[in-house]
């Protein structure tokens, strides 16, 4: 369930837009923001919430990629591989990461703390190769950047 | 050309996003001038300029907003479009970070001379910092009253929105974008209705790009005529590009239209990483068609001069690749992009970008029969034009341009390929 002030903050937006459709896109990065992934259950509570049929929220949070659909680690790794990293090795970036964990390009650690992920460009192209945890950028990534920002992350 | 050195969107002034340090630098002040005149010489002034929308289409700007309205019973609403999504392009990102007022100034005589009930400014979903950043500087904005109701104390009134996007390429087209806006999958809409006639929620709308309305408060404050002289006539102003690839000196360099991509390669980003040769560039955003290494000289960055190389400015975002660069490896992954961002809206797009995908990847894989050269330039042309929007085009144009300038490349791999390891078609292939 959402969270009273996530509530609020959805009905906050309302006076934005003309009609409740559009609040669709916010309320679901409310709920990941809450829960770090969007589940079923979420997507039939903004439905509800926002007098929409479930269909039309489920159908919305499947097309767009930032919305996790499976849950993700405490920290979700997201690795640009688009062609201006691929060019500085964003390859081995994303190997290394894994490497490190010991698990696949989108698996999650048994501690669920880590989740890997390669993504499209991420508009850091002049600062390649990089990779988004969470909500920042990490970006000129070398392999010992790598150990001190996941270092710092434990 | 003479000389321009001036960075008139990104200059060098320590803490430019922040509103006192931005008004002691005229800042606000091309919107206090554009509320003295009347919306009309707004327009024409935008007009006389010739700017171009820095989005990748390059449509006239003051042409865009003169399509709208002047009366209209439904509320008008003006589009930034910050979704940043074509790899190569990190330009945006800058002015929201560095000089966000100014973006809002050129959205505020934007909305001014159209009449806009609401400004929307869509920004990717992954920019997090920068909506922040841009978030506090329309508040800050709000509560000097030039963003609110009767703005300076006119009968202008207008308020500024940012929606932010949830990952996805294809929101960066307009008319996506205004279906995300409107809690809709990110669909391309059949054009006409043009957004200026039907745009959000049905009401006439435009769209355009940050850096092109960053360049609005400068043209009204200095004037068209100034503005006009800066870079090519056709097509003037700063650009910024951005570059990146295998160069020392990554970034974004603020430049005049016209700049030769040479310079802006060796004197501005450093030249390539290692002294290597080049073995081709991306001249603006990964959608538009490569330039090879030896073809670089004299290739003038702006609308007219690409045109002649049959490429474009697109973005502004340069991607530089060496001598060592596997041209099918970067290919395939491009191609990748476009398929994982296919909408699925239309045939082509959907199954042809994925078809493409696939023989790349037989290339890669050491699989590739001759005839695959053919065939993949086969499904190239056969996606563009027939699509809704320009995605399937954009998807078209670097495989074309790949095959026509490294068809040897992919001849090379074939036949060494196929000397070395024997074509074995898969099993259900056999029995047919």
């Amino acid at each position: 369930m959402l969270t009273q002030e996530n509530i609020n903050k959805i009905n906050a937006l309302k006076k934005q837009f003309p009609d409740n459709k559009s609040l669709t896109i916010p309320a679901l990065h409310i709920a990941q923001e809450q829960f770090g992934w969007v589940s079923e259950d979420s997507m039939k509570e903004i439905a509800s919430l926002l007098n929409l049929p479930e269909s039309h929220v489920i159908g919305v949070a499947t097309f767009y990629s930032m919305f996790n659909k499976k849950p993700v680690g405490q920290y979700h790794i997201q690795v640009c591989t688009n062609v201006s990293c691929q060019l500085l090795g964003s390859e081995k970036i994303s190997q290394y990461i894994c490497n490190k964990f010991n698990i696949k390009v989108g698996e999650t650690t048994s501690d669920k703390k880590f989740t890997v992920s390669e993504v499209e460009c991420l508009g850091s192209c002049g600062t390649a190769p990089m990779m988004q945890v969470n909500d920042d950028y990490y970006e000129n990534l070398t392999p010992e950047k790598i150990d001190h920002i996941l270092q710092d992350l434990k | 050309m003479s000389e321009f050195n001036e960075k008139l969107l990104l200059p060098n002034i320590p803490d430019l996003h922040k509103i006192e340090v931005y008004e002691q630098n005229n800042g606000y002040s091309g919107l206090r001038k554009a509320i003295g005149m009347t919306a009309d010489a707004v327009i024409d002034e935008v007009k006389k300029s010739n700017l171009k929308g820095r989005g990748g289409a390059g449509f006239p700007t003051g042409l865009k907003w003169s399509f709208m309205p002047k009366q209209s019973a439904k509320p008008k609403y003006l589009c930034a479009n910050g979704d940043e999504g074509e790899p190569g392009t990190f330009k945006d990102r800058q002015i929201f970070g560095f000089n966000p007022h100014l973006f809002i100034e050129g959205s505020l005589i934007a909305a001014y001379a159209m009449g806009i009930k609401a400004v929307y400014v869509y920004i990717r979903g992954e920019y997090v910092k920068w909506i922040k950043i841009l978030q506090q500087a329309i508040d800050e904005a709000y509560s000097k009253n030039y963003i609110g109701k009767n703005i300076l104390g006119s009968q202008f009134s207008t308020d500024v929105y940012i929606v932010r996007g949830a990952g996805a390429y294809i929101c960066g087209e307009e008319s996506s974008l205004m279906n995300s806006i409107e809690g809709e999958r990110g669909y391309p809409r059949v054009k006409p209705p043009f957004p200026a006639q039907v745009g959000l929620w049905g009401c006439p709308t435009t769209i355009n790009n940050i850096e092109t309305l960053a360049n609005v408060p400068l043209i009204i404050l200095r004037g068209a005529e100034w503005y006009s002289q800066i870079g090519v006539p056709k097509h003037p102003g700063t650009l910024l590009f951005g570059v990146s690839g295998h160069v020392k000196k990554p970034g974004v360099y603020e430049l005049p239209t016209g700049s030769l991509l040479t310079d802006i390669i060796f004197k501005h980003a450093g030249g390539v990483r290692d002294d290597k040769k080049i073995k081709a560039v991306i001249p603006g955003g990964s959608s538009t068609k490569w330039i090879l290494g030896g073809e670089l000289d004299g290739v003038k960055m702006d609308a007219d001069s690409l045109k002649a190389y049959d490429t474009s400015i697109g973005t502004g975002g340069v991607i530089v690749m060496d001598e060592d660069t596997d041209v099918i490896k970067v290919l395939a992954r491009l191609t990748h992009f476009y398929h994982h961002e296919s909408c699925g809206q239309c045939t082509p797009c959907r199954e042809g970008c994925g078809w493409m995908e696939k023989i790349l990847n037989r290339f890669i894989a050491g699989e590739a029969r001759i005839e695959d050269v053919d065939l993949l330039l086969n499904v190239a042309n056969n996606i563009e034009g027939n699509t809704v929007c320009a995605l399937g085009d954009a998807a078209a144009w670097p495989v074309q341009s790949v095959i026509k300038k490294f068809r040897g490349e992919f001849e090379k791999r074939v036949k060494k390929i196929s000397s070395e390891k024997k074509y074995v078609p898969p099993p259900h292939l056999i029995s047919v």
